[in-house]
């Protein structure tokens, strides 16, 4: 057994430099054994990176790491984080939902099996004994896709320390484990968590640490014994849980006092100009009853933390992703959102610039000029031919008046750099004159400059329309934005106007609304 | 479909902490980024060569035949014949392009062309029928093949891979049992006069049918805006979608395309031989695919297009008689449809391969 005093992980002024940045700058945790340990922070504060650095995927630039009191060079290679005991569930779970939950456990075995025969019903009456040890009720023949989600969340934690103990088994270094778990909970209804948090005690009742990466202050107070936050790479604090408030915890998280009130703007605030778009009890997946205005000429933000489906609402508007309910209104026209397809928001005015960019935004083996047009292929259709040359000079004129570079219209997409590509498609998008302008991560994997020009387009296209953008940057969000909604738990809860859009005062209201009950619509 | 969404913003959210994203300043971002793309903007001549790689091996192997074979290879009956008796392939294969540029297979081609030779040949030489009310009722047949496939693969989702080799299978099944297994002869002399008999420059007319059709499908692809919606549709429906494009309706149009036209080329296939038996235009399917993709590595290397198609069933074609005249036996064909199928889809696959890693 390891000595309880001995801490199980102890990492000291991890570093990792990103391109000059510093993702992580001197980061300390400490983790003991048989605790849960909860591991806090905004989005690039470096939670990610530090989670890379223990499974091997990133080699740092600095820090040490101790394993139940032995020093362990890093980088880690991969594959060593199992012989260190260190085992990992991220918020994908990996598992394939079109195979048993027995297969699903026995994955890693088939993959590793030498053996000629594998025998199924010996494999199903140990999934079978596994699932009575941690107590959890999942049918062993079930397919997974057809389980609860928290069910599959389970059966994912479930395989990991068995695979944990596995590997102790095999090393004769039993004791010494780590489950980590990376945002177990985004997708999971508030009243499955419970199951899964008997399930995480369970496992810490034999030692096993856990380290619980984690959005929601709820959460983290109900499970974990102590906590480390993160805060723009540093450790800007560690402590026990069950002695700190909530506030002190988002204190730690932004670097500053909560501010006082968080409810004082309405839902009703607006720039008194002309509605141009208006949605009303728009659901979908973690959206609920979401309504609200869009006026002419604004910028509106949405944010929110992860699983709070701030950046659904764009998809759903642009008829994106099917199974939303509601009902928009542009102009005089009112649309059944159940009904909404690409084609009929963009009849609408409406134009989408989704966040991946690579599978959802741009087809990169064909041309710039060629993902430019997409849209407007139908205007250069005359006189019985498409006019090749006449469509080549307007992506010339485009690219050059939006400053995508190199200005070659027939450049394949994908070589263009990241700032580029997104300029691009800014600027196909622009060609139809969209009165509703819908953005996700506007300025994702884009650089600095080009970043800067991007704020400048969508400031433009808002002289012709409206921009909604959905941002996980609360900074670009104060930058552009006339309005922010902020979304919890699926709701919009309020909205920020004017010189109250601050970095800080969005941050406040995120974590503030997350551990203060939810009000009532 | 929400969650799976979800999931994937998370992936690319984590990424942001990744070089490119934490790039340095302005100025050294914007100079680095434009570099790789004008080294691919300054690599085009070599694109230029591969884009001609197929047409100067198709005239080295002419040249070569020519010079081996004068007596037999290098004749203009020779020259006709090759041309004129794989327009069948040369249409077959065309419509074939159309599913797979959008993003589908069609294997049911070979098995459509012998539907509908086999629907004339019953319909008019045993029933009677007008030789043009037949020609119409199987062209109607291969609209319905191409409708149940495109439902099955599009509204369904079931991969077009599987839909269509079992409809392939089916009508091999349907066409040996309404044949009752024999080849039925006796179509209308009037179908035969206007595929074959009758010529231009020597060439029967059907070579010039193939033609037209390439011609027809190069103005869609190059001079339409469907041509580009298609490719489009075919390299990532999600893009095609959120562009406001008809998917659904796109890729079922395709494979009624497919189907239509090798109902079309079961007429030609009528005409040319006055027959049909149960398993006519089923060699089709191999040789259509190995032209299919050897012409989607020349004149635009990389896509599926009409001209690329045309010359790489006449270079297979003319690799195929050359070395018979040389008297090697018939198996040389399977040996050169195959070798090329293989061949044609791994140089795509090395094109790709480099066009990604020189790729941002």
């Amino acid at each position: 057994m390891t000595n309880p005093t001995t801490p199980l992980v102890r990492i000291r002024g991890l570093t990792k430099i990103f391109g000059g940045q510093r993702a992580l700058d001197g980061v300390d945790l400490t983790i003991m054994p048989g605790e849960v340990h909860g591991l806090l922070g905004e989005n690039g504060s470096g939670k990610s990176t530090l989670i890379k650095v223990l499974s091997g995927f990133h080699t740092p630039d600095g820090g040490t790491l101790e394993v139940a009191g032995r020093d362990v060079p890093l980088p880690l290679l991969p594959g060593q984080h199992r012989s260190l005991g260190f085992e990992f569930v991220h918020q994908d779970l990996g598992l394939v939902p079109s195979l048993s939950v027995t297969e699903n456990l026995m994955l890693g075995e088939i993959a590793a099996s030498r053996k000629a025969a594998y025998s199924w019903r010996a494999a199903r009456e140990r999934a079978a004994k596994m699932f009575a040890r941690y107590d959890v009720d999942i049918d062993p023949d079930a397919t997974v896709e057809r389980i609860r989600p928290v069910d599959r969340a389970m059966l994912a934690i479930v395989r990991a320390v068995e695979s944990i103990r596995d590997g102790a088994a095999a090393s004769g270094d039993a004791g010494a484990n780590m489950l980590v778990l990376d945002e177990p909970t985004v997708f999971l209804p508030k009243q499955e968590v419970g199951q899964l948090f008997s399930l995480v005690k369970r496992i810490t009742s034999d030692g096993s640490s856990v380290l619980f990466v984690s959005h929601d202050l709820d959460e983290v107070r109900e499970i974990t014994d102590r906590v480390t936050v993160l805060r723009d790479g540093h450790t800007s604090g560690s402590a026990v849980t069950s002695e700190t408030s909530g506030r002190e915890l988002v204190t730690m998280i932004i670097g500053r006092e909560l501010a006082e009130h968080p409810h004082e703007t309405s839902a009703t605030t607006a720039t008194g100009r002309d509605v141009v778009l208006s949605v009303r009890g728009l659901s979908h997946g973690p959206l609920q009853d979401v309504s609200f205005d869009l006026h002419e000429g604004e910028v509106l933000g949405f944010a929110g933390l992860v699983g709070s489906g701030y950046e659904e609402v764009v998809y759903s508007l642009f008829g994106a992703s099917p199974g939303a309910t509601g009902a928009i209104s542009a102009g005089d026209r009112t649309v059944d959102i159940a009904n909404l397809t690409p084609r009929r928001a963009m009849s609408l005015g409406m134009a989408l610039v989704p966040g991946d960019r690579k599978n959802a935004g741009s087809v990169g083996t064909l041309s710039l000029g060629e993902n430019m047009n997409l849209t407007v292929l139908d205007r250069y259709f005359r006189g019985w031919r498409l006019r090749h040359g006449t469509m080549r000079d307007n992506v010339r004129q485009l690219v050059t008046e939006f400053d995508v570079r190199p200005a070659l219209p027939d450049l394949e997409y994908g070589s263009f750099s990241g700032g580029n590509q997104q300029k691009a498609l800014m600027a196909k998008w622009q060609q139809i004159q969209p009165k509703v302008l819908l953005l996700h991560e506007p300025t994702q994997g884009v650089d600095v400059g080009a970043r800067q020009q991007i704020f400048d387009m969508i400031r433009g296209s808002t002289a012709t329309g409206a921009t909604i953008c959905a941002s996980s940057e609360y900074e670009q969000l104060e930058t552009i934005c006339d309005r922010v909604g902020i979304f919890v738990r699926g709701r919009l809860v309020t909205f920020v106007t004017g010189d109250d859009i601050t970095k800080a005062r969005i941050a406040d209201l995120c974590h503030g609304q997350a551990s203060a009950p939810v009000p009532a619509p | 479909m929400n969650e799976e969404r979800g999931a994937d913003m998370t992936t690319v959210r984590k990424d942001v902490e990744t070089p490119e994203a934490a790039g340095p300043s302005t100025d050294t971002a914007a100079g680095t980024a434009a570099d790789p793309a004008e080294k691919a903007a300054r690599r085009r001549p070599t694109g230029r060569l591969e884009a001609m790689a197929l047409p100067l091996t198709w005239l080295a192997v002419i040249i070569v035949f020519s010079i081996v074979e004068t007596d037999t290879f290098f004749t203009s009956a020779n020259a006709a014949s090759i041309l004129a008796s794989q327009a069948v392939l040369v249409v077959v294969t065309l419509g074939l392009i159309v599913p797979l540029i959008a993003g589908d297979f069609d294997l049911s081609i070979g098995a459509v062309v012998g539907m509908s030779a086999l629907i004339i040949a019953i319909l008019n030489a045993q029933h009677g029928w007008s030789i043009w009310a037949a020609i119409l009722v199987a062209l109607i047949a291969g609209i319905v093949v191409g409708l149940v496939n495109g439902a099955l693969t599009v509204l369904l989702g079931i991969d077009s891979l599987i839909v269509t080799l079992g409809m392939s299978t089916l009508l091999a099944g349907v066409a040996l049992w309404i044949s009752g297994a024999n080849t039925i002869t006796g179509v209308d002399q009037t179908l035969i006069d206007i595929v074959i008999s009758y010529r231009l420059f020597g060439i029967p007319l059907e070579f010039y049918y193939a033609i037209i059709f390439a011609l027809i499908l190069w103005y869609v692809f190059a001079f339409t805006p469907l041509g580009q919606r298609l490719l489009v549709v075919g390299r990532n429906r999600e893009v095609a979608r959120l562009s406001g494009m008809r998917v659904s309706t796109l890729r079922i149009g395709a494979l009624v395309t497919s189907a239509f036209v090798a109902a079309l080329g079961g007429v030609l296939i009528a005409g040319t031989s006055g027959s049909a038996g149960p398993t006519t235009g089923l060699d089709l399917l191999l040789p259509a695919f190995a032209a299919a993709f050897l012409g989607s590595t020349t004149i635009k290397p990389g896509r599926f297009n009409p001209w690329g198609t045309v010359i790489a069933v006449y270079f297979l074609v003319t690799g195929i008689t050359g070395l018979q005249l040389l008297g090697l036996q018939s198996f040389v064909q399977n040996i050169f449809y195959g070798g090329a199928l293989i061949l044609a889809v791994s140089f795509s696959q090395i094109i790709r391969r480099r066009r990604m890693k020189r790729g941002v």
